[in-house]
Formats: C-alpha cells, structure tokens, sequence
C-alpha cells in the first residue's frame, strides 16, 4: 500500500475506490452490529453466502456486513441497495425468498416488510420507517452504509477529507476556533465546551501532550458509544488526529472496555488500515504532523468512565478517580496535559471541519448545538439506537421514533442519563432536551440512556435497583459514596420491603444530600439522582411504601400477595399446575386457592392464568379475603 | 516562591505558592478536621472530613482543602452549615463501623458522642445514638497504612482488595514477613484495625 502523501493522492484514491464500484449494481446490507448478532445475524450471512454460490450470483449482488442500523427491536436489518429495500427481522430461511424474488426478480416480499402497527401500511424503503423518518443521523448514519473493517467504504464516502483539510489548509489554532465557535459539548455527559478543553490542553505549559478515546460506556442499558465504534471505528479515529493536530499531541489512547469484543477488533483493524494509508504514523498526508495511537482496553469497571479514574487505569494503576482541581487537561495521564473526550464527540469532529460551525450550530438548542445518540429502551415499541437534533421534544421521542408505549400502556417516567440520571415524570414530556434543560428538572444528559417506563413500574424499586447499581459500582475511595450508598440502599431496602418508618426518608434526604455533595468524583455526585428524582415526584409511592405499606404499582414482593378470585376462576388447573411450591389447592372443577404461607410470590400463576379469566389478582396493602368454603366451590356445569 | 494571599475565615492569610488550603489554615491556627491526611503523605482526598467552601469568580463550591492549591484572591470559608452538615453526616457514617479514640473525638466536636469522666485519669467515651448502624469492623479505609507502606516504605505490603462496600485491606500473604518487624503503619490506624490485623497475621 502506498502512502498518502497529499489531498490530491485522497482524492485519487477516493476516485479509484469509486470508479470500481457501480452505484447500479445491487447490494445487500445486513447489519452485523451487537443487537442483531444476538439475533443470529452471522448465521443469516453464511446462509446469504450460500445461497449466492448455489444460485450463481455472485456477479449480480455484493454484500456488505455493516454496523448498527439502530433499530435493534426489529434486527437482523436486510437492506438492499440502490433501491434501499428494507427486510426486518430476517432469518437464515429467508434467504432464499430474499434471493430468487428480490434480487432476481426485483420483486418485494411483503411477509419481511415493516408494518405500521397504527395503519398496517407496509414501508418498503428503510428512510420511510417512522424510527427513522424522525431523525437525524448525521454521526451514525453512515454506520448502516459501510463495512467497518474496511476503510475504502469509508474514504468512498468523503471519509478522511476533514483530516486531509484540517492539517493542510488549517492551522491548529483554527481547528480550535471552528469547533469552539461549534459550540460542541462533550457528549460523555458533562457538556463541557470540547473547544475550551482542547485549548486549555494546548496552551498548558507541558510536553507531550496525549489525547484520548473514553470508549468505557458502562451504563446498563446504553450502547451508543459501542455501536458507534464497532461500526464506524474511522470516523472516531479522523476525529481523534484532527483534535490531536489542534491540541499539538502526538499520541493518542483508545480505552474500550474489554467486553466490546467487536469494538476492539474492529478499531484495531482501523487503526492498522489507517496506518496502511498513511493516516496515521509519520508525516500524516505530508503535512509533517506525526501521529501514533494505541488500544487501552479496559477491564470493565464503570468508574472507570470517569477521567482521573481511566488516567489512572491507563497508567497501570487502579481505576479509582483522584481529586482534580488541576484539570485532566493540564495535568492527565503522567502528569502530562491530555485532553479526554467521549467517542461521539471526536466522531463530531469531521462532520464540523468538513460543513463548518455555522452549518453545525444551524441545529440544536441555545446551549447545545448538534444532535445526540440515545439509547431507547425499556418500555418502549422501538427500541434501539436513536439520534435526535438536540431540542427535540421527549414526547416526540418516545412516541414518533419509539412508537409509544407497548399494550397501550400509561406513560410513567423516563430516566435519562444512565444509572445516575434522574426519573423524569410526565408532566415533563414535552421538555426540549439539551445539556441545561435536564439538569434543571433533576436529570442529565450523561451519556444517552434513556429508559422508558409505564404504569407498571414501581419508582421506590426503580430508585433501589440503580442504587444498588452504585453501589456496586462505586469504587470505596471516599466515605460519603461508599458509606452513603451502602445506608441508602439499606433503607430503600426496607421502604421497599415494608420494614420502613417514615424517619427513613429523612435519613435518606440527609443521605442524599451529603453524598451529592461530599463525593470525590461524579459518580458519588450524581448517584443519589434516582432517588431525589423519584422523592421529589413521586414521594406518594415512597409513602404508599412506609405508611399503608402498599405497592401501589403492585411490583414489590414484600408488599403484594396473589389471589384467586372465586368468581372469575374456573377451575381449569393451569396454576395448581404450575405453582413451584404447590401452594394452590384446588382440582378441576374445583375452584382454586392460594396457600398464603407456602406462596412465594414468584407471579408464575399470575403468569399462566389465561387472559380471558384473569383471575388471579394482585393485592397491596389489604390482607388477603378469607377462603371460600369447600361446597361453594364447586364448578357445576350450570354455573359455567 | 511566590506569596499568595487568601481568605480564610474573614483572616487575611499569606501562603506560599504549591501549598494547599489545608495547609495555609493550619500555619494560621485554623482547625480543619481530617482523617486521610497524613503530612508526609500526598493528598489522597478520600475522607472528606476537610471539606471547606470556597468562592471564586462570584462562584462558590465545595472543595477537599488537603487537595486543593491556593490561589490569589479565594476566598474560603471552613465552618459554614452545608461543611458542618457533611462532616457531621460522615462521622455518624463511621462512628458505628469504627468506635475509636481520634473518630469519637470528631465526633465529640459535632455534638454526637461524649466523654464521661469516672476519675480524674479515667474515663469512657460514649455515643448519642447510632443513626446509621452498621457491623463494626474498626477500618474506616482511610488508607494511611495502604499509602505509608507504598509512599514512605516502598513495600505495598499492604493493599486495597475489593470494590465499593466490599473494600477491605489486606496484607500481601508474600510480604507479611516485613510486617512483623516493620509495624510503623500501627500508630497511623485511626480505626484500630491494623494493629489487630497484622498480629493475627
């Protein structure tokens, strides 16, 4: 391979790459990201691969294995160019239809269309799907275009033009004022100004200097960061050399957490391919600026997400985080100026080298500018990767791309942010989302997560579940957050198990607040979110909890007993069937009941008792009805 | 070394350049409350006992004082309510994981324990009430021993092992040799778990 040595040796290759590619010819796209390998999508290509040898048309159709489309709910996604034909949920005896009809034949096999569950209309083409209609994906759009291991598809699509402009037609302190005139926020979730940060790690006083990947997305739940680097690893490393030319450092880390397998191998064969073309390495498309980068991988601790902590794992040290009123960007890695920046926010770069600040503040709020990946999940129809202009509404969110809440379900809350971020009601819906809107309503923009919950959802166990998430996760360093969190968990254990009183939320205010503001590192800072969230709208349930001791989502084992209702059961014996613990009595015919000392509150019955009788109930905060007695059990055939 | 003048309590204080807050109040006779902090040490910022408010630009937040550098014209304050609330939550923390000597003086200090006198030589320290009970276990992970044996021995014979609540410290089975006969690290133990640690080990 020879090296690049100048714009116009990119802009050749570019052409070369182009000219061998007739945009006529068919392609067939399947994702390969991690949600639709969860559905197998390797065994849909080897069948793909197959079937192409069987019917002899390799010179018809290539096919290309991409990154995540984003709409995992529905994978694996089949795409088939020029025409954008888009085939959901496609299994391995699908290829054959797929084949003999639609690339043969050019017919459409309605069976793997997208049906709208609002009209039942069929959407052929991918962009027309309402998930994707509503959004605006300009970072990871090109994730469903490319192979990620191959850096031609990359440079055919304008790939590498903003680093070839950057270093040969801008100086560094340009590329500093276009993206803090940008106006980009550091998408890992403290919105720092990236522009301010870059120029702060430049004019430290130091040498060298070192740049670096936060590629340790540990939120349950959020995916954005991995699918953005198993799927279009080149454009996080153009991003990284244009920053690292402004900044004026010349070596780079990449920290990938260890259990982003694909991620790993994925930037690994990047960086090697760009290294290949000269994008990397000695006197980068002749410019003179060397740049080298390095994987870091991580061993999956989510404090180490935060920056002092990743430092210090990358050092070699225990990822615990260190005090920092001396900035990462002065004083980092070795004591050395490094500038740290979440995945999305490098993979920005390009896109405002290439059209400009001004096309770039064209979208987005006041204080934030661009768009944002979320990761939608939780009770929601569409689940899966989301980018949004910022300032969209959380309504439009979760009803237009997300499509509503499934069984027509109340909307509950929606907690963003990640474990730390705080449950947003509904009153808030229609709330623009940037950096400052959701810090002002008790949440965060974090990473991306967003998790939607309905009517069945208990907030006290919501606020319980990410707090012994924290806990978990927390590293021990400092006393509010290992002390605090261990109590906290501890009382909402008991408010959750009926064992509260109502001077527990007390403790537990007075915990939040030091722990909120005592805490090393923000970790311990945002981890009482979920629990200020949930007391402050929707202290009702905390007090349902303690005073009357009732569940009133009906989710809390402690507090719900199951019950047979005598009118409505008719006796079919599906539960005594099931019930692990044999704790219902009852034969066919013979109206059933529930052994309240045996019963061990699993839900199976409640699980298997067909939807037309509904008889098993969940009660909260009343004793069970005495039971019937024997004779009035009995099911005669005139009372059926 | 260039001079930096502060404000510390409403007191002028002159400090030289690299020193931290905690240090320019203590060379004034201001107390602020530690745990982690050990002079020869670096700062390790863990307790959070040291906690002051500090305003800037018009701007004020809370800052650990043992890591935090002087800087011309901050003004801090050590004993305002939110600090007194934090210290006073933290050592209601620990008074149960670790009842000891140095921590029930802290706490004494916030109204939390007492010191009752049977004699003139004798007496007994006891607690108000345990608002946060938990299992005695006399460490309060300050992480004296862990840094003195790293920073001032250069052994690391005793280490962190553990994350979050699990955290606990631990003598390396392969350097408890030194231990034996090293045993500085005893007279740092706030908790009174060293000592008894290492001669059961």
């Amino acid at each position: 391979m020879k090296k690049l040595k100048s714009s116009s040796d990119l802009e050749n290759l570019r052409k070369e790459i182009l000219s061998k590619r007739d945009p006529k010819k068919m392609c067939i796209t399947l994702c390969s990201g991690t949600g639709c390998r969860a559905y197998a999508s390797e065994k849909v290509n080897i069948a793909f691969q197959d079937e192409i040898k069987k019917q002899k048309l390799g010179k018809e159709v290539d096919i290309r294995r991409t990154g995540c489309h984003g709409f995992c709910e529905k994978g694996p996604i089949v795409v088939i160019y020029p025409e954008e034909i888009c085939y959901l949920q496609v299994k391995p005896e699908d290829v054959f239809d797929i084949l003999s009809q639609t690339i043969k034949e050019g017919k459409i096999i309605e069976r793997l269309l997208y049906t709208n569950p609002g009209t039942g209309e069929k959407i052929i083409h991918e962009s027309e799907i309402p998930f994707y209609k509503n959004q605006k994906r300009l970072v990871f759009g090109n994730n469903r275009k490319i192979d990620p291991k191959s850096i031609d598809d990359y440079i055919a699509l304008n790939g590498y033009t903003a680093l070839s402009k950057a270093l040969l037609e801008l100086t560094p302190e340009q590329v500093i004022e276009e993206v803090k005139k940008a106006n980009l926020r550091g998408r890992g979730g403290g919105g720092f100004p990236t522009g301010r940060k870059w120029e702060t790690t430049r004019n430290a006083p130091a040498a060298p200097k070192y740049v670096i990947v936060n590629c340790d997305e540990g939120d349950p739940g959020a995916y954005m960061d991995r699918s953005l680097m198993e799927g279009n690893p080149h454009s996080v490393l153009e991003g990284l050399v244009i920053g690292a030319y402004a900044i004026g450092s010349h070596e780079g880390f990449i920290y990938v957490r260890q259990e982003y397998p694909l991620a790993v191998e994925n930037t690994e064969i990047a960086i090697k391919q760009a290294e290949e073309y000269g994008f990397l390495g000695e006197d980068i498309l002749g410019s003179g600026f060397n740049f080298k980068v390095k994987i870091h991988r991580g061993a999956g601790a989510f404090v180490s997400g935060e920056s002092s902590a990743l430092v210090s794992a990358i050092e070699g040290k225990v990822g615990e985080p260190k005090p920092k009123y001396i900035h990462t960007a002065v004083k980092g890695l070795w004591n050395k100026p490094t500038c740290l920046n979440n995945v999305e926010t490098w993979a920005n770069v390009p896109l405002i080298i290439n059209n400009g600040a001004d096309w770039y503040r064209s979208m987005g709020t006041e204080g934030s500018k661009g768009t944002k990946i979320f990761s939608l999940v939780g009770k929601v129809n569409n689940t899966g990767l989301v980018e949004v202009p910022m300032g969209m509404t959380l309504r439009s969110i979760i009803y237009d791309i997300g499509g509503g809440i499934p069984n027509g379900k109340k909307f509950k809350a929606i907690q963003t942010g990640g474990p730390s971020g705080g449950c947003i009601p509904e009153q808030f819906l229609d709330l623009p989302i940037d950096f400052d809107e959701l810090t002002k309503v008790g949440s965060m923009m974090g990473s991306g997560g967003m998790i939607v919950m309905d009517g069945d959802t208990c907030m006290v166990d919501i606020a319980r579940y990410f707090t012994n998430f924290l806990a978990d996760e927390s590293c021990g360093k400092c006393i509010p957050c290992r002390e605090g969190l261990r109590h906290m968990l501890k009382i909402l254990n008991n408010i959750t198990g009926g064992k509260a009183t109502e001077e527990d939320i007390k403790r537990l205010e007075d915990l939040t607040e030091v722990v909120r503001d005592g805490s090393l590192c923000a970790l311990g800072g945002t981890a009482p979110n979920p629990v200020i969230s949930t007391l402050k709208y929707f202290r009702d349930e905390y007090e349902a909890h303690i005073k009357e001791k009732r569940c009133p989502a009906l989710v809390c084992k402690e507090l719900i007993i199951y019950y047979i209702d005598p009118e409505k059961c008719q006796a079919c014996g599906l539960c005594v069937k099931n019930c692990p613990t044999g704790a219902i009595y009852g034969k066919k015919k013979i109206v059933h009941i529930i052994n309240q000392e045996k019963c061990i509150k699993c839900g199976t019955c409640f699980d298997v008792c067909p939807d037309k009788f509904s008889a098993v109930l969940r009660l909260s905060g009343e004793p069970a009805p005495p039971d019937v007695p024997r004779e009035t059990r009995i099911k005669s055939k005139e009372r059926r | 070394m260039r001079t930096i003048t502060l404000e510390i309590d409403e007191k002028k204080v002159k400090a030289e350049e690299g020193m931290t807050i905690l240090q320019a109040a203590k060379s004034v006779g201001i107390d602020i409350p530690t745990l982690c902090y050990h002079e020869k040490l670096e700062p390790y910022g863990a307790c959070r006992l040291c906690m002051v408010e500090i305003t800037k630009n018009k701007r004020s937040r809370l800052v650990t004082s043992c890591c935090y550098p002087v800087e011309e014209g901050l003004i801090v304050k050590t004993d305002t309510e939110k600090v007194n609330k934090i210290r006073k939550t933290i050592i209601e923390l620990l008074l149960p994981l670790a009842p000891t000597g140095p921590i029930m003086t802290l706490g004494a200090k916030y109204g939390l324990c007492e010191y009752i006198k049977k004699t003139e030589v004798e007496g007994e320290w006891k607690v108000k009430g345990f608002r946060f009970p938990t299992e005695q276990n006399d460490c309060t992970l300050c992480g004296l021993c862990v840094r003195y044996c790293a920073e001032i021995k250069k052994e690391n014979a005793v280490g962190f092992i553990g994350r979050g609540v699990d955290r606990h410290i631990a003598i390396l089975p392969e350097k408890g040799g030194i231990c034996i006969f090293c045993r500085e690290c005893y007279n740092l133990c706030d908790g009174g778990k060293f000592p008894h640690e290492a001669e059961a080990f």
